[in-house]
């Protein structure tokens, strides 16, 4: 066993580290109130190296390894959760579905231009009636001599707004009771594809979430990812590596919530002495501590497992349960240490509170990770847990 | 025993109910994106009698008492968390502190139009450095003649930019500090060297305006001292405790809506071919929140009937916010949870309502505040003194 960090990942987490505090950092709060991340940026953040984390350097990227992309996504969620969710879609949904099942002439086709931030990926699987329930896709994928036409609805695409690729998922065969589904990786512009209504969110404020719809999108049959009834592997596999990848900003977003907190508790004095001294608000910062240590090893843990190439998907959903977990109780009892202050836009505290309650929605609810968890608990048992 | 409301109350409660499904009810979303509660509501629940609800009749008042207050509280809790603050911090803390410890005189001059809502009232306690250590505060009021000259700041005043009558706690003898030393007053905006600051930016209660105050030598005629000079911070903390059990009727409304709409939702959406009523995780969350709400109930108004009946309530009405704000921000976070990603948009009253609730555990002394006072009322019983 070893825990530490090698000397190439301790470096290339203070470059982070440094990059994000310094770029990232200061736009955060402006980020959340014009809902964008500035264009300029993710310009200055793909120069970095940052949009390509996980792409080989043939095709641009940094080739970064699981555990340097974990403590990138970590840097950044620690900064500005909204930008660290926006490169998380990007690079762990669109760029991962392309470089675990792109051909080689997709992979030269499509990933210089993600890696580059020429194209920012998303990935359009949920529909008004799938959400949890992924098998519910009802999106058309009609073959047509070496094409396909798609029909449908998509809700809550990430990065839609800003996107240049979006990896589609549509129904190639409706005889296949929900196992029948294809993912195809589809450019902006084509026609037909039309980006609609923008959700207003709580909080996440500066990533873009959109209804998409396509309206007789002819796609070639060389842009479907995998084979056809992949769609259903393709989706799981990148959910499970978001599932990690939000876990790594959502470990961010608490350490700046106790970053915030222990600030707030140092200087603020009441009963004559700094609130830090009570041992309500001590009781406060030990909890969080020993949820962000537990979420830390968990999240590292889960990396290795990529790294390793062995299967992680019970990991995965360990860190999105304790991720959800461990952000939103820390910036809640951190709000708490602020008083009345907590309340106020004024503080960082309150956008760290709202950025955090998604984490239990998105990538599957909490509930889902639930049952994904107790089914593997029961394999083997003959018990089938099911939602 | 005799768990049901008085014929009285039961009207009250549904004319209220009314009221706020008709004229508040299609303002809300507005209130919310517009971070203001329309003069014309004010004036049209003025007209209602609301801003009077627990006041005697001889001042103008309904005479409904606490229980009718708490009715009122609960009602609007249920549709609108802005308005409910700026009737709440009026009713239940700014004219309460004149309705319990002022002289008659005062009582004449201010109760009928703060209970007709011509006037509208705020409570101005809290200062920079003097939060939950309410006993710091650092603003003087100087004898001078018959008057007195207040001068000094308060910060995040509920009303503070819409109030026409203020009660305001100032240290009238530093020797003696606030216990002992801090008279309550009862000032007028338009008064000379007072200014109410900019509304502040909040992550909810976007409508409830909120903003620093600053007494520039206002001078204050000695008939407007609310009690005995020297005992202000005891009648703001007798204030506080009524206004403590009133808050917990207000979460109980909240947290009764967000159990009714996450029951809609689950009733209507269906996923893996069933609705999510049939899942046992979220049963298990309804269930809870339908065990909490009940036991909020009883806790409040029982509460309220000690008030009515004069008995000591220090703890209770303690109990009543602790567990009604804690109850209400549970009750919406599950209810969000239930509405999925739908929770999370603007566009729905979910997302305003999970925004709106967080204050309850900070506002009128943070829940840590609450667990103080029941403990030190629990170890007071048996003899023993704590300090915070």
């Amino acid at each position: 066993m070893d825990f530490s960090l090698t000397e190439e990942q301790t470096m290339f987490r203070d470059m982070f580290r440094s990059f994000a505090q310094k770029e990232i950092a200061k736009v955060a709060e402006h980020t959340d109130k014009e809902q964008c991340v500035p264009p300029e940026l993710t310009k200055k953040a793909a120069e970095q190296g940052m949009l390509g984390a996980l792409v080989p350097d043939t095709f641009g990227g940094a080739a970064l390894d699981p555990v340097s992309y974990a403590l990138m996504l970590e840097e950044i969620g620690r900064a500005c959760m909204s930008t660290a969710v926006v490169i998380a879609h990007h690079t762990s949904q669109a760029t991962q579905a392309i470089l675990d099942f792109g051909t080689d002439v997709q992979k030269e086709q499509f990933l210089p231009l993600l890696a580059s931030g020429e194209a920012v990926g998303a990935f359009a699987l949920t529909e008004p009636d799938a959400g949890s329930d992924i098998k519910a896709v009802t999106t058309q994928a009609v073959r047509n001599g070496g094409e396909y036409v798609l029909d449908g609805v998509k809700t809550w695409v990430g990065n839609a707004g800003i996107a240049g690729l979006l990896v589609v998922f549509a129904v190639t065969d409706p005889k296949a009771n929900g196992r029948g589904i294809s993912a195809f990786v589809i450019e902006r512009d084509t026609p037909g594809l039309k980006v609609g209504h923008r959700e207003p969110t709580l909080g996440l404020r500066g990533a873009t979430y959109h209804t998409v719809y396509l309206d007789k999108v002819h796609v070639p049959e060389a842009n479907r990812l995998g084979g056809e009834g992949d769609g259903w592997k393709i989706a799981h596999n990148c959910l499970d590596h978001l599932r990690v990848a939000l876990g790594a900003a959502a470990l961010g977003l608490a350490q700046s919530a106790l970053d915030a907190g222990r600030s707030f508790a140092v200087e603020r004095k009441q009963f004559g002495v700094p609130i830090a001294t009570k041992q309500a608000i001590g009781d406060y910062f030990a909890e969080t501590v020993v949820e962000i240590e537990s979420l830390r090893h968990t999240i590292e843990y889960a990396a290795w497992l990529i790294e390793q190439k062995k299967s992680f998907g019970t990991e995965a959903s360990i860190v999105s349960v304790l991720a959800a977990r461990t952000a939103r109780n820390a910036t809640n009892r951190m709000l708490q240490v602020h008083g009345g202050y907590g309340f106020s836009a004024e503080y960082s505290i309150t956008r760290l509170y709202r950025d955090a309650r998604a984490l239990e929605i998105m990538a599957g609810t909490a509930q889902i990770q639930r049952v994904l968890l107790a089914r593997d608990v029961f394999e083997n048992t003959g018990v089938k847990v099911a939602p | 025993m005799d768990f049901d409301l008085k014929p009285e109350h039961r009207a009250l409660q549904k004319s209220i109910r009314e009221f706020m499904q008709e004229e508040v009810k299609p303002l809300v979303k507005q209130i919310d994106r517009d971070s203001r509660v329309p003069d014309e509501l004010l004036k049209k629940a003025g007209a209602a009698g609301l801003f009077g609800i627990p006041f005697s009749q001889k001042y103008g008042g309904m005479g409904a008492g606490e229980i009718g207050y708490c009715i009122l509280m609960e009602e609007m809790g249920r549709v609108d968390a802005s308005t409910t603050a700026i009737i709440g911090a009026h009713t239940g803390i700014g004219v309460m502190t004149l309705y319990l410890d002022g002289t008659e005189e005062l009582k004449q001059r201010y109760l009928p139009d703060l209970c007709s809502g011509k006037k509208i009232a705020a409570f101005a306690l809290t200062e920079a450095n003097a939060g939950s250590d309410a006993a710091s505060i650092r603003m003087k009021a100087t004898r001078e003649g018959d008057s007195y000259m207040l001068d000094g700041e308060k910060m995040w005043i509920t009303n503070g930019p819409i109030a026409d009558v203020l009660s305001v706690l100032a240290i009238t003898d530093a020797s003696l500090g606030a216990r002992g030393g801090a008279t309550c007053f009862a000032v007028e905006s338009n008064w000379e060297g007072f200014t109410a600051g900019k509304r502040e930016e909040k992550m909810g209660l976007h409508g409830s305006p909120t903003a620093a105050l600053k007494f520039d030598n206002v001078r204050v005629p000695q008939e407007n001292v609310i009690g005995k000079v020297g005992l202000g911070f005891v009648t703001m903390m007798k204030t506080l405790d009524i206004g403590r059990v009133s808050l917990g009727a207000a979460t109980l409304g909240g947290a009764e809506v967000s159990l009714e709409s996450a029951l809609q939702w689950a009733k209507a959406r269906h996923q893996f071919g069933r609705n999510l009523a049939n899942m046992q995780s979220l049963q298990f969350m309804i269930a809870d929140m339908a065990s909490e709400i009940e036991a909020l109930r009883s806790l409040v108004y029982r509460t309220a009937w000690l008030v009515d009946n004069g008995r000591p309530h220090t703890k209770e009405a303690g109990m009543c916010k602790l567990l009604g704000s804690e109850i209400a921000s549970r009750c919406i976070d599950r209810a969000l949870q239930i509405h999925g990603a739908l929770g999370l948009t603007r566009d729905g009253q979910i997302e305003r309502g999970w925004r709106d609730s967080r204050i309850n555990e900070i506002f009128e002394g943070t829940n840590e505040i609450q667990r103080i006072v029941i403990a030190s009322e629990l170890f007071q019983e048996i003899g023993v003194r704590i300090r915070p």
